[in-house]
């Protein structure tokens, strides 16, 4: 019931902030996770950052995509 | 990939029955359909859809009261993309919005706000629907309205909430489920432990999932595995992003704005505080109170099935409806037209399989 | 539930436009020229083989990166022509233009036109003008019809495809729609991708040119890869088979998408062409379209088979399949 997106951070404000999505940007709230940084990933749903990733998670998610095959960018 | 794939198969023979596994979450049923993946299991380990698509478990009364609102002058109603094509009793807020009503569509609740802060002269209703993930967003809404004093914005809300519907759906004599695939971005939200109660209460396993098609083979695979060594616990293939105890943040916000009530799920009845009602100090901002809504009983296709289908008691294939008349273009359920209902998935993606 | 009204998705692209267009004007207006439903009719005027087709453009904005309303309404129309093998020789061109409209952006848009035709090597024959007032319209609409001179005996078409054919497009899919819909207000997102619009007729030349046996060709711009092979699916009768992991998308067009919600499958383009090939001759077709600005890119992407019949088909990166169905024609964001 959930689409959520991984996204990057690109730009802090205050309680908003710019995230990217493979360089595709928009604004959105971070009043819900801890303390967030420039750089940082983070899920994105409707507007509003949910969680932040820790280094180890987004590279869980590498080797999950890597396992499938699934080529990200032909490019 | 391959290596999950021949454990599922060797465990399944392990476990030596069918096997009825449900993904609560529409989003696990939508990925599980578009990756194929369902294709690459053993015929004994069945994947059944619950009612976690929030668009399809809504009582068409409340479709019925949207509509209802969009009709009303100086009223605009602000919604997800996923209500805009639902059929009410007779109509949709496209058709409503074709003919002249007023209805924006929006990315966030926090559009919502916007709109109202452009729109002073408009009352401006969002559309309350989803569930915990959605939820901490649309109390955000709300708690921000009250601290800016809005005087134009409210919520109509439908919103429903993940443990007891799970609990509903294990007593249900009918359905029988063997584990449960979890929500993953729910709980992100609320954390992994409330599902603990399933495992003690009933001794049936849960595994949280993430979306990624590796994720749900190995979700089964962990259940799987609890089945053949008769263990019944929580275990949280997506650790990634979901921790025990969730978003402390979020939950606040959702307690501060909401409160638990009792609400009827689109095809299970009533499920007792299984809803989420704006509190009274909020009251400045709950649609049905400033606006006086009422809710009327809704009239349903007879023949329409989404309310079996959402159980997991039947597939949409045994819905007369199914194909024709009831198809994504021309849907006559929820179930159809949601972007993450079984039957859009059983007819986008494996009509021929069938 | 009451179907009394056109609604956007009427003019999608996708099924709600299929059913306008066999129910409310085919029935009514069928004939034998008109009922292939392809890009052009195909006609005869002395003896030769002639393409004719129309199209009317209302892209909101009308100004958009990588190009504008004025470019797309030559290229739109003649790459329509291109697809049926037709050389597009001449344009017919029509404004509605809404009172206010600021003569310095006409400007702009008609030096477009005119920088896209002598692109193009195509003439504009014949006009036409119209105002309406303030707020009926979005700046302007524009209408083109166009005629084109067949350059094959070979009859190109929808329903001509058959079990064997390869299916190549020549570059990156979804890019003209998400460099649209980026500038569209209330949407909010911004990308760096800009739309392919181009003209097609010089590289589809090129693949006329080899000698390959060519059974259609067709654009796929509203409703996307995913409705124009659905209708030829159907036209022909055939079952096509994509494979996921040779699909050219790029990451910008998958990180917006999966930003908002939708399906790469379903974006219009507007300079691609997708190209249904005897097998045998498709090393002959694919290196002729590298060989051209416009097709480096070109890859075959699935093959045709005899069943399912009428369906189209994804094999996936994990080795499933699931259908590719057709879309109804509007993308709505979602949060599910």
């Amino acid at each position: 019931m959930c689409l959520a997106v991984p996204a990057r951070i690109v730009e802090l404000h205050n309680s908003t902030a710019t995230i990217s999505v493979e360089g595709a940007l928009r604004e959105v709230d971070v009043s819900l996770i801890n303390e967030p940084r420039l750089g940082d990933f983070v899920l994105i749903h409707a507007g509003f950052a949910i969680h932040r990733w820790e280094q180890s998670e987004i590279e869980e998610l590498e080797a999950i995509r890597a396992a499938t095959d699934l080529r990200e960018a032909i490019t | 990939m391959k290596t999950l794939v021949q454990n599922i198969e060797a465990l399944s023979q392990r476990v030596g029955r069918d096997v009825k596994l449900m993904e609560v979450c529409g989003t696990h049923t939508m990925a599980a359909f578009r990756s194929g993946l369902r294709q690459l299991l053993p015929g004994c380990v069945h994947l059944v859809s619950g009612p976690g698509c929030p668009v399809c478990v809504t009582d068409p009364s409340y479709l019925d009261a949207a509509i209802d609102l969009c009709g009303r002058p100086g009223v605009i109603v602000a919604t997800f993309g996923d209500l805009v094509r639902v059929p009410g009793t007779d109509s949709s807020l496209e058709r409503e919005r074709a003919a002249g009503a007023s209805v924006r569509i929006v990315y966030s609740p926090s559009d919502a706000l916007i709109l109202a802060r452009e729109c002073p002269s408009k009352q401006v209703v969002f559309l309350g629907v989803g569930f915990e993930t959605t939820v901490p967003t649309v109390a955000w809404a709300i708690w921000r309205a009250a601290r800016d004093d809005l005087k134009n914005f409210s919520v109509l809300c439908a919103h429903k909430t993940m443990p007891r519907a799970m609990d509903a759906l294990v007593r249900d004599k009918a359905i029988n489920i063997d584990g449960f695939i979890c929500p993953g971005h729910v709980s992100v939200i609320t954390g992994a432990h409330i599902y603990r109660f399933i495992c003690e209460r009933y001794r049936i396993p849960c595994v949280v999932s993430g979306f990624e098609a590796w994720d749900i083979l190995k979700s089964i695979e962990l259940l799987l595995r609890q089945l053949a060594e008769g263990r019944a616990q929580v275990e949280n293939e997506y650790s990634r992003s979901v921790s025990e105890h969730g978003n402390a943040a979020a939950q606040r916000l959702m307690n501060e704005v909401f409160e638990p009530c009792d609400t009827a799920w689109r095809g299970i009845g009533m499920i007792e505080g299984s809803g989420l009602a704006i509190r009274e100090q909020y009251a400045g901002f709950d649609a049905v109170k400033v606006l006086g809504v009422q809710f009327p009983k809704a009239h349903v296709n007879p023949l329409c099935n989404c309310g079996s289908v959402l159980r997991g008691v039947a597939s949409p294939l045994d819905c007369q409806l199914f194909g024709r008349p009831c198809s994504p273009a021309h849907p006559i359920g929820p179930c159809m037209v949601s972007g993450e209902g079984v039957c859009a998935a059983y007819y986008k993606y494996e009509r021929i399989a069938a | 539930m009451r179907r009394d009204r056109i609604l956007l998705a009427h003019g999608g692209g996708g099924s709600l436009t299929r059913e306008l267009i066999e129910g409310s004007f085919l029935t009514q207006l069928g004939n034998p020229l008109l009922k292939p439903l392809d890009d052009s009719a195909m006609l005869v005027m002395g003896g030769k083989g002639y393409a004719f087709t129309t199209d009317s453009y209302v892209v909101k904005p009308y100004v958009f990166p990588g190009g504008d309303i004025g470019r797309l309404a030559v290229c739109g129309t003649t790459n329509d022509l291109a697809v049926m093998g037709a050389q597009p020789l001449w344009l017919s061109l029509s404004f509605i233009l809404e009172e206010g409209l600021l003569l310095a952006d006409l400007q702009k848009i008609v030096e477009s036109i005119r920088t896209t035709v002598a692109e193009t090597g195509v003439q504009i024959v014949t006009g036409d003008t119209k105002v309406v007032e303030r707020g009926k319209c979005e700046g302007l609409y524009i209408n083109t019809a166009g005629l084109g001179r067949l350059v094959t005996p070979d009859r190109l078409g929808a329903a001509n495809v058959k079990p064997g054919d390869a299916v190549i497009i020549n570059g990156w899919i979804g890019e003209h729609g998400v460099a649209v819909m980026s500038r569209r207000e209330g949407v909010a997102f911004q990308t760096s991708i800009v739309s392919d619009c181009a003209p097609l007729w010089p590289l589809v030349k090129t693949i006329l040119n080899t000698g390959a046996q060519i059974r259609a060709m067709r654009d796929p711009t509203r409703g996307g890869v995913a409705a124009a092979l659905c209708d030829i699916a159907r036209a022909s009768n055939v079952g096509i088979r994509l494979h996921e992991e040779v699909l050219p998308i790029s990451r910008e067009v998958r990180g917006a998408c999966d930003l908002l919600g939708l399906d790469p499958l379903t974006i219009a383009n507007e300079g691609k062409v997708l190209v249904f090939c005897r097998a045998t001759d498709v090393a002959r077709a694919l290196a002729a379209m590298k060989e051209h600005p416009l097709g480096r890119e070109a890859r075959v992407i699935g093959e045709v088979s005899e069943k399912p019949r009428g369906m189209v088909l994804l094999r996936t990166v994990i080795g499933g399949e699931r259908i590719i169905d057709m879309p109804t024609g509007e993308d709505l964001p979602r949060i599910c």
